[in-house]
Formats: C-alpha cells, sequence, structure tokens
C-alpha cells in the first residue's frame, strides 16, 4: 500500500486573517525541517488552503508520520492516494482499487465527500459521490451508506488529478513554532521544566535555555542530562541555544551571607537575574519556568511573587495550574521522563535547608540581599562571562 | 597532573595486552572450533593463555573455563553449583560484604527455595570464622566468601575458610570471589581448598568482557549459558580469543613482579596516610593498612559528602570512587561499611582510593597537597 502524499491539516492558523500566510510559511518551514532526517524525498507545497507532503519516491512512511506528528501547528495528517484524471469510469475503479487496499473486504457503513477543485470537470461534487457509491455498493456487499453518521468517510478531490484519503492521524495541535516569539528557558534536569518548554514550542514559541551548574556539588553527568532532555524538546521546538552557567560560586557565596531558610528564594533570585540577562542577548520576550503552585517550599503563590520580583521581563509557568500526575503524564507522552527521573543531584538540592521559607516577604529578601553587596557583583560578572554556550538540535 | 586512583574499578591495559589484543582481531582471527588452519592458529592462543593463568594458579589448564568476567564467574559458580548440588542440600553460606554479583544469585536462590546464611563481619570487614563453624551444616553445599573487599580492601582469611569447609561439610563447595585478590596474592586454589574462584580481566590490566571461573577437577556446575557445546559444554558460544589471550598476557605479566609492585603500592598507602594525618577527622577504614589489600583504602572525611569530594578531586585530575553512586532521592548506603558498623554519616563522607604498579610518589604527594587544601574548604560548605 503507497501513499503518494500527505495532507496535513491545520485548525487555528487558517483563521488569523491577513498574517494567514506567515503562519502557513512557517509550518510549511517546520515540515521541512522535520523531513530532513527522514528516509525519502520529500515535495512540501501549499495548495489552495491546504498543506501538501508529495512523496514522489519510495518512503519509509511510519518515520515519516512520527517525524510529522512532532510538528506544532498540524491537527491532522491524512495519507493520500493520488490517480490520473481520466474521466469518472476510471475513476471509479481507481476509488475501488484504494478500497481493497486500505479497507479490504470492507464492512459497515460509509459516506463520499466530493470536494471539485476543477470546476471544468463534466460532473458535479454530487453526482461523483453518487455515482462511485454505487461502484463501491457493488463491489463490496458488507458495505452500505449513512449520510449522516458514517463509520467511513471517503474523501475525494477532484484537482488536476484524483486525491483520495479515508485515514487520519492526529498531530500534536498548537502553532508552528516560530510563529510565537522567543522565551528563555529555566532548564533543570527536573521533570517539569522540560514540559514547561514543550507547552511553550507548542504555542509556537522559540526557545533558548539556561541551565545552572554547580560542580563539584553536581557532577558532569547531571549536566548531560540536561544536555540530553534539552535534546528532546528540541525534537519538538527547533534548536535551542542553551546556556551553561557556573552557579557554584555565587551559590556558596549566599549560603554564607544569608539565612539558611532564604537561601532557595534568594537563589532563585539570582537564577532569574542571570536568565534575564541572556533573554536579552537572545531578543527573547521572556522566561519561562516550570513552576507549579505549591508544589516545594520555593513555589508557593508568596515565594513566586519573591522570585518574580527581580524580573522586569514577562515570566511564563505554563504547568503553575497542573498537578505533578498531569506534568508526569505529558513528561512521559513527549519522551523527557525516563531521563528526567534518572538519579543526579540537582543544584537546588544541595544546600537546601530542613525547613526552608514558605512565605517569604519581598522587602526580607531584599534586606538579606543587601548582605552580598560586597562580592556579588563581581562574582555575577564571572558567572556571566564563563558562561558555557551549547548548541542543540542543530 | 593527572592521578587515576580508580584501579579496583579498572586498570589501564597492558600495552603488550592491546599488541596482542590487537594481533588477534585483525591478523589471527580464526574461530579456534574452524577445522581449518585459520582455526588451528587461534586455538594456539587459547591454549597459551590457560597455560600462562595454570601455571600462576598451580592447577590444570582444564580446570579453567573463560567467561564474560567477574560477575558471570560467579554466576556461574554460585547457580551452577547450588543447581548441581541441590539434592544433597538447601543450605548456602555467604557473607554480608560481597559484590552484588554474589548477593542477587543469593537472594535469587532464596527465592527458589534455598536457605542462605550471611555471616557478619568485624568491625575491620574481616568475616568472623566463628561465625562460620557455628554456621557450616551437615546439609550446606556451597559457601562463597570473597577473598579481598572490593570497598575496603578487608582479606579475608580464605585459607582457614577453605580448611574448615572441607571438614564441618563434606559435602559443600567452596566458591571464592577473587577479583580484586588475583594479581595481588599468590593463590593456589588446590592448598586452600578453593573449588571455584571467579577472576576479572580489566583489574589486572587485562581486557573488558573477560574473566575466568577455577573449576576444581570433578566440581560440577549445571551450565548457564547453553548453544554450541563450546569450553566442554560449561560456556557455549565462540572463545573470545582477543580477551582471552589479553588476559593470559595480563596475568602472566601481573605475577611476573608481584612481590615489588605489592610493597610500591603498600608505600603509597602509608604516604598517603601520613599525609592526610594532619587533617582533623579523616580516618582509614578497615584493617591496618600493612594487613589490608596493597592497593585499596577506604577513607572518611568528616562533614563532607563523597560525591562532592569526588567531583571536587576530579576537577584538579584526581579519580577516585564513592563507593556506591547515589542521588539525594534514592540514597543507598553502602552495604559492606553498614556491615562493618560504621555510621550513616561516616558511609556518606567515605571515599576509596585504589592504586596500581604505575602510580607513583609524585602522584600522592599532589593528592595529599590538594586533599590539605580542599578539605578544609568543602568543610565550609556542608548542610547544615
Amino acid at each position: 500500500m503507497v501513499f503518494h502524499a500527505l495532507l496535513i491539516k491545520y485548525a487555528e492558523i487558517a483563521i488569523k486573517g491577513k498574517n494567514r500566510y506567515l503562519f502557513e510559511d512557517a509550518l510549511v518551514s517546520r515540515i521541512k525541517s522535520a523531513l530532513k532526517n527522514v528516509e525519502g524525498k520529500f515535495q512540501v507545497e501549499k495548495e489552495s488552503g491546504r498543506i501538501y507532503v508529495h512523496c514522489p519516491e519510495e518512503y519509509d512512511y511510519d518515520e515519516t508520520i512520527a517525524a510529522l506528528t512532532k510538528v506544532f501547528g498540524i491537527v491532522e495528517i491524512c495519507p493520500v492516494m493520488i490517480f490520473e484524471d481520466n474521466g469518472i469510469e476510471r475513476m471509479g475503479e481507481d476509488v475501488l482499487s484504494y478500497m481493497r487496499q486500505v479497507h479490504p473486504e470492507y464492512c459497515g457503513t460509509f459516506k463520499i465527500f466530493t470536494r471539485r477543485a476543477k470546476k471544468s470537470f463534466p460532473l458535479t461534487s454530487m453526482e461523483v459521490s453518487a455515482e462511485i457509491g454505487g461502484k463501491i455498493l457493488d463491489a463490496m456487499p458488507g458495505a452500505s451508506v449513512d449520510v449522516h453518521h458514517p463509520e467511513l468517510l471517503l474523501h475525494i478531490e477532484i484537482r488536476d488529478r484524483i486525491y483520495v484519503y479515508s485515514l487520519s492521524v492526529r498531530g500534536p495541535g498548537g502553532m508552528p513554532v516560530g510563529t510565537g516569539g522567543r522565551a528563555m528557558l529555566l532548564l533543570s534536569g527536573g521533570i517539569d521544566s522540560p514540559v514547561a518548554g514543550y507547552l511553550m514550542a507548542k504555542r509556537g514559541v522559540v526557545l533558548d535555555a539556561v541551565y545552572f551548574h554547580a560542580p563539584p556539588y553536581t557532577s558532569e553527568r547531571a549536566k548531560q542530562k540536561v544536555i540530553d532532555l534539552a535534546k528532546i524538546v528540541a525534537e519538538y521546538s527547533g534548536p535551542i541555544r542553551l546556556h551553561v552557567v557556573n552557579f557554584t560560586d555565587i551559590q556558596l557565596y549566599i549560603y554564607e551571607k544569608c539565612p539558611h531558610d532564604e537561601l532557595t528564594i534568594i537563589m532563585r533570585r539570582y537564577m532569574m537575574r542571570i536568565a534575564e540577562h541572556f533573554a536579552g542577548k537572545c531578543r527573547s520576550l521572556g522566561l519561562v519556568t516550570g513552576e507549579s503552585i505549591g508544589q516545594v517550599a520555593s513555589q508557593t503563590m508568596r515565594s513566586l511573587a519573591a522570585t518574580n520580583d527581580v524580573c522586569t521581563i514577562p515570566v511564563y509557568r505554563p504547568v503553575i495550574a497542573f498537578d505533578k500526575q498531569e506534568i508526569v503524564e505529558i513528561a512521559r507522552k513527549i519522551g523527557t521522563f525516563d531521563t528526567s527521573v534518572l538519579p543526579y543531584e540537582d543544584c537546588c538540592t544541595i544546600f537546601v535547608a530542613k525547613h526552608p521559607v514558605t512565605q517569604p516577604q519581598i522587602k526580607t529578601m531584599r534586606a538579606s540581599e543587601k548582605r552580598l553587596s560586597e562580592k556579588i557583583d563581581e562574582l555575577m560578572t564571572t558567572a556571566l562571562e564563563t558562561t558555557e554556550v551549547i548548541e542543540i538540535g542543530e | 597532573m593527572e592521578a587515576y586512583f580508580d584501579n579496583s574499578a579498572t586498570t589501564r591495559c597492558y600495552e603488550s595486552v592491546r599488541d596482542i589484543v590487537s594481533k588477534t582481531m585483525t591478523e589471527d582471527y580464526g574461530n579456534p572450533s574452524a577445522m581449518h588452519n585459520k582455526g588451528i592458529e587461534a586455538e594456539r592462543y587459547v591454549t597459551e593463555a590457560s597455560g600462562r593463568i595454570a601455571s600462576v594458579l598451580k592447577c590444570s589448564p582444564k580446570e579453567i573455563l573463560y567467561t564474560s568476567g567477574g560477575t558471570e564467574s560467579d554466576n556461574l559458580a554460585i547457580f551452577g553449583s547450588a543447581y548441581a548440588y541441590q539434592r544433597s542440600g538447601k543450605h548456602i553460606i555467604t557473607t554480608r560484604v560481597e559484590h552484588p554479583a554474589v548477593m542477587n544469585p543469593m537472594a535469587f536462590l532464596e527465592k527458589q527455595g534455598f536457605e542462605v546464611t550471611y555471616l557478619p563481619v568485624d568491625r575491620s570487614g574481616v568475616v568472623s570464622v566463628e561465625a562460620l563453624e557455628k554456621a557450616l551444616r551437615e546439609d550446606t553445599i556451597l559457601v562463597s566468601v570473597m577473598y579481598v573487599n572490593n570497598e575496603t580492601g578487608a582479606v579475608m582469611p580464605v585459607a582457614e575458610i577453605g580448611r574448615l569447609v572441607h571438614e564441618k561439610s563434606p559435602k559443600a563447595v567452596f566458591h571464592v570471589d577473587a577479583v580484586q585478590a588475583f594479581g595481588k596474592y599468590r593463590i593456589f586454589p588446590a592448598k586452600a581448598g578453593i573449588d571455584l574462584m571467579a577472576v576479572s580481566g580489566h583489574k589486572i590490566h587485562g581486557p573488558k568482557g573477560i574473566g575466568f571461573l577455577y573449576i576444581r577437577n570433578g566440581v560440577r556446575v549445571v551450565p548457564q549459558i547453553l548453544g554450541g557445546g563450546q569450553q566442554n559444554g560449561l560456556r557455549s558460544g565462540t572463545d573470545n580469543v582477543p580477551g582471552i589471550a589479553g588476559l593470559g598476557c595480563a596475568a602472566e605479566q601481573i605475577y611476573r613482579n608481584l612481590d615489588t609492585a605489592s610493597e610500591h603500592m603498600y608505600r603509597l598507602k602509608e604516604q598517603l596516610a601520613a599525609g592526610l594525618s594532619g587533617l582533623e577527622g579523616v580516618r582509614v577504614n578497615g584493617m591496618p593498612i600493612a594487613d589490608a589489600a596493597p592497593h585499596i583504602m577506604s577513607v572518611t572525611f568528616d562533614g563532607i559528602r563523597s560525591e562532592v569530594l569526588l567531583h571536587a578531586l576530579e576537577e584538579r585530575g584526581i579519580y577516585v570512587s564513592a563507593g556506591s553512586a547515589c542521588s539525594s532521592h534514592k540514597r543507598k548506603p553502602s552495604a559492606v561499611l553498614t556491615a562493618m558498623g560504621l555510621p550513616k554519616a561516616d558511609i556518606e563522607s567515605t571515599v576509596r582510593f585504589s592504586f596500581c604498579e604505575e602510580n607513583s610518589v609524585q602522584e600522592i604527594e599532589y593528592c595529599v597537597d590538594t586533599l590539605n587544601e580542599l578539605v578544609p574548604q568543602l568543610r565550609r560548605f556542608t548542610r547544615r
């Protein structure tokens, strides 16, 4: 069974008014790059309000579908068989051959939906449906027509050639990456932040990322784990520029100077500042975190406010109202979970207090940070200057 | 400077080993089971390796069975003998400080209805001979005791155990996991009453993926890998000729200068211990240095978590081991150190240094200097 093309259906981007072409072009370009590493030759074309992936040569169907189900903006993928237009008689035979290959010995109800893009075709859409429907009824004794609730909807599109399809594979939905701006993801080795990145990319946002490395308290393996997570997210989001910040000295300095129970919040305030610095460099319009209300002490609403206090650009928290289990489900679906749960120490957990503050006051945090005034600027400069940049998914 | 002190994890191959491995891969690459010349030529490497190993063990080459390494040798020894002798009894004795390659087969056998007695160790990590004497029974079919403990270097009284086992439980076979001892001690299984003995190649500057099980003539094991019937049907699969040739070569070379190497490593350990004596809260665990195996030294640094010290040393080119891999979530303290009665805090602050003949006095000096600088630094930042 060979499908000659894949019809790509998209929902939301069809209604974006005058900007529509921008969205379609972005989708076409995302599809092209998703198919770059798939065995086979593909032509991606916009044709009167639709996107077709033509597959003129031999290709790996499963691999192709798998690649396309990672392209945001696609709602449905319909594998299509294409036949030459040699009149209605021949069309009947071709559709029957389609049925025999795709739905052999079909038993059940069906309906034919014909669309006539080539208006010069001698029969109307209704006439074509009736004619071809009759042929199927004759040839397949188990089949019957139901125009209201058919079990099988068979599409015939009359263009320069005849397109026939009835199957559909669900796409990931969302918007093509590149249509939603750019954001800086604070990526850790945990479960939540890769999911947060994925969800932002789903809305068309291009991602960059920053990771806080704390050698010797965190190992090279912990860093490799974050790189591996970024690679998985990049399968959906496209290339990610990952900034690896050596955070050890800042963390130790806070640990030395500030009240222990405030350590995590103050640390996170510096992480936000660093992330914002790189966001500026990458022309990002916001920060993205995997925070979820109440999950840990540093994610109560007061803690979030205390962390947010240092940010001057918007902070997006796509999993803010998700339960852990809901986040885990997405992590499993997108394939980050198994990597996230590898047991390497994270820089957030090393010096964590037994009873960290859960209701920090912004004023108190600002006051505590004054204790750092002597060396913190110098340490921040060093951290920014020594940051390693890794291009993921190039 | 780079100082590799993780030789109990694995060692660098001798160059002679690399050469013979390379030769058997690209020139004399035949299958020893083949009938033609190429096969006969390859078979010679195997025969020669067996001869080399047999001569250091003072045993017959027929008593050497090649495996994929220490783990497979231990598994075959334990499962193979337990199944072969289960009609005489179902009681097995081992210690609480064995390697997982012994512990996990034991746990598996317990589920299958065998009874396993785990012998305690004393504060220095040595198994109690009195406890063994009490545990030995009429229906004991297998006793498995390691020669040198991989975490502390404790040396078990193997010959004494061998004598006792055969005296009190005539039906029992005595298995020794000698992975950390082969190449460090002269071991003569027949004299020591050893029936089965596991050895690994890459701990003695040989290749990874090769090892052997010594099986005393007359001792039965049920094979665990079935196939083409190689090695008298005891372990099927095409002979790993490069591995075997490399292993034979490494065994011969490591025994050639055993005494000088051993003395050298004891001196390095003394030098390290002396170099750390100025630091508060640093202790060498287990047996006194001169009594433990020449190459292993377990050291506790109070107040510093072992992974942190490991990574800090790694940044300076010094490679050690942190006992067991662990995380903040799934911390599993070392079973060996727990059995020795070390408090949890000590266990989490213990690293292992393990040496080989190639380590130098300069490397130890560098390590001592580094530790004297690092330890006070790291102690400033410990979990409050």
